[in-house]
């Protein structure tokens, strides 16, 4: 054993800022789990599944050096708990899984937005239904993320296009899940969890890290405020924690139509109020442009490709790509269509995105859609383009 | 009765004032966080200084919500005082420990009714929870309530990676024999031949012996009571909470009205009975056959190990 003096907390720090300003070539799943520590997290619970399974080896080694603790469950019910669980008891928390795994967690998906219980859970989505193409990506858990769990509820997920997005949005993702007491769902893809991107990982003096507001003895934990303060496990104030509709001080009251009322509206309304915050969309508009092409994930980059080989051959095209894919930035998405006739959204499953644009801009939407486990190739997308721009 | 008729106005109004009526006959039971739950229990001639105001294990449960609402006869009651009672005894801090639990009448018993820090969790999940919630706080006593249903049935196969992975918490298995809050549907440890509302042609399937599971799957301390055997099962409670590692008691316990209507036990006393004269002592079963302990109760500690 090496003696130390040092408390857990400074070796974790020491050696974050050992990895800062430094280069890797790396996947996205192990960005992502980097991006994790460097937002704090201290608890992974977790599964194997591919193609997310690298996440939790990352974690296994990485967090055991921060004084951090990673467990493999039987199963993931158990890990998205286990997550839960440990948020209470003072974690920063995350699991990783795909879709199966992801299907198995929305009962307590829910359970964490109506708790109001800050934790990450990375959806590295891949092929299905079911089983599906196990290995192969696949964007078909948009909805899934939106609407997995029962109730009406309000969610935030992020999606990154690149490896060093998986790394910074994951801390975005932690921060977010602070801010607004909520469940946070990374929407990954298959394609960017394995993708291999150069990655650089900032100095841990530059991360923010969002600080869990805590309440005192005799505070409501539950409502009182839009984003109440949370009383953890051990604060000796004896929270009652409960899935099922409580009272502001967290106490069970199934009965009552108002506090029900009161209480989901609350909790769709923090996250509903502060939609414009949430929002990141890069806007890449060009001046006069009927066509343009919204996408997001590992779809973005050949369709960025698509409208820059269109670009370089005289189109005026302009390109729209949804970092916030929930609370949906459709306000923003509006202003850059903007003049727009046509809006071509190419995504990897039959129809999702899509039909949340509709409902928010006065021009086309053309879905163009491509499952099978292969990502579109920017010469589907150019051609889809020039067959709009006809 | 017609859509017609239903949808009538004065219809409704008509049954709107018959409940009303109903309710006010209501008015006279106590309703919640209103009344002292032990008023109407102390003669009011007596002097105040010449008694304690309360019960000495009051401070331990959230009063402001008290009754309980556990029906009349439960063994939900029984548990929470045996448990309250071990936790005194033992002087534990409740700012120390964290209640798990899960759903269904049993998980009721620590949340919300005992003063500690709670985690009332989804159907069958209390233990993956309490696994996330002991690894962050180890220092704290994590104790999981549930039932049959929501530990062995929805939730088995956490308990028996709980019990593998030999972490030190705490369950307490309390086992009805019946999914009580839902109406008396078949459970895991509904005994063979019962009928129940979803075995109304009796019940074809064995019952699991969740105890002897445990102690199969690994453990540190495995036994079992009934709430029959009160001072038995807090001192086994007591020494489960103390015990380091994986501890799990399962606690046989009465529904007379949910149990006891399939089997033909309605009053709570027979129901004690039963448990009473279909226990026996674990010390008392050697030489037994499979056959012998049928349908019996092997209670005490089964398995004590130090890993």
């Amino acid at each position: 054993m090496l003696e130390t003096t040092l408390a857990p907390a400074e070796i974790a720090d020491l050696y974050l800022r050992s990895l800062g300003g430094t280069e890797h070539f790396i996947q996205g799943d192990e960005a992502a789990a980097m991006g994790a520590l460097f937002a704090g997290c201290t608890f992974f619970g977790g599964y194997p599944i591919t193609p997310a399974s690298e996440i939790a080896e990352v974690m296994s080694r990485e967090l055991p050096l921060i004084d951090g603790h990673y467990v493999q469950f039987e199963d993931e019910l158990a890990s998205i708990s286990a997550v839960i669980g440990a948020a209470w008891a003072g974690a920063r928390s995350m699991t990783a899984t795909s879709g199966p795994g992801f299907s198995l967690m929305q009962e307590n998906i829910g359970y964490a937005v109506m708790t109001e219980t800050p934790c990450v859970i990375v959806n590295v989505q891949r092929s299905g239904p079911s089983t599906g193409q196990a290995t192969l990506p696949a964007q078909g858990d948009v909805m899934q993320a939106r609407w997995g769990t029962h109730g009406d509820h309000e969610i935030i997920a992020l999606s990154p296009s690149t490896v060093q997005e998986c790394f910074d949005l994951a801390i975005r993702c932690f921060n977010l899940a602070e801010e607004f007491r909520t469940p946070v769902i990374f929407l990954m893809d298959g394609e960017i969890g394995h993708v291999r991107d150069k990655t650089v990982f900032p100095s841990i003096g530059e991360v923010t890290r969002f600080p869990r507001r805590k309440g005192t003895e005799g505070q409501d934990a539950f409502g009182g405020e839009t984003i109440p303060p949370m009383l953890e496990f051990g604060d000796g104030c004896f929270v009652h924690v409960t899935g099922s509709t409580h009272q502001d001080n967290g106490m069970r009251d199934v009965q009552t139509s108002t506090v029900h009322d009161r209480l989901v509206r609350r909790l769709v309304r923090k996250i509903d109020e502060a939609r414009d915050r949430i929002a990141m969309v890069e806007v890449d508009v060009m001046d006069g442009a009927k066509t343009g092409v919204l996408a997001y994930g590992a779809t973005a980059r050949p369709a960025l490709g698509a409208v820059l080989q269109a670009r370089a051959a005289g189109a005026k095209v302009s390109f729209i790509r949804p970092i916030t894919i929930w609370p949906f930035p459709g306000s923003q998405i509006a202003a850059a269509c903007d003049g727009l006739d046509r809006l071509i959204v190419p995504e990897m499953n039959l129809g999702q995105v899509n039909r949340e644009v509709e409902r928010y801009v006065d021009c086309e939407v053309i879905h163009f859609g491509k499952i099978g486990g292969e990502i579109h190739s920017s010469a589907e997308i150019r051609a889809e383009i020039e067959r709009a721009n006809r | 009765m017609s859509i017609r008729d239903l949808s009538d106005p004065e219809y409704f109004d008509e049954v709107a004032e018959a409940n009303a009526e109903e309710r006010s006959m209501d008015g006279l039971r106590p309703t919640y966080g209103t009344v002292d739950p032990l008023s109407g229990l102390m003669d009011p001639a007596e002097s105040v200084s010449s008694r304690p105001e309360h019960h000495r294990l009051l401070k331990y449960l959230r009063r402001e919500i008290l009754p309980t609402t556990f029906c009349t006869g439960c063994g939900g009651g029984t548990v929470l005082n045996t448990f309250t009672n071990a936790i005194d005894e033992m002087r534990i801090d409740p700012k120390e420990m964290v209640c798990v639990t899960g759903i269904g009448c049993s998980s009721w018993i620590p949340s919300p009714y005992f003063l500690c820090d709670t985690l009332h969790t989804t159907h069958g999940r209390a233990i993956a929870f309490a696994c996330g919630v002991k690894v962050m706080k180890p220092d704290m006593k994590v104790i999981i309530i549930a039932g049959d249903g929501d530990l062995a049935g929805i939730g088995g196969n956490h308990l028996i990676h709980a019990a593998r992975r030999n972490i030190d918490i705490t369950v307490f298995l309390v086992n009805n024999f019946i999914y009580g809050m839902t109406g008396g549907q078949v459970s895991p440890t509904t005994p063979f031949g019962i009928r129940t509302t979803t075995t109304p042609y009796a019940n074809v399937e064995h019952p699991m012996r969740i105890a002897d599971l445990v102690a199969a799957a690994g453990g540190s301390y495995v036994a079992r009571w009934t709430t029959f055997h009160a001072f038995q099962l807090m001192e086994s409670m007591q020494y489960a909470i103390r015990k380091k590692g994986f501890s799990f008691i399962e606690v046989m316990s009465q529904c007379p009205v949910s149990f006891g209507k399939s089997a033909g036990m309605k009053d709570p006393v027979s129901n004690l009975k039963y448990l009473r004269d279909n226990s026996i002592h674990v010390d008392g079963t050697k030489g037994m056959s499979e056959e012998e302990l049928e349908g019996k109760f092997v209670v005490g500690r089964l398995v004590e190990r130090n890993q």
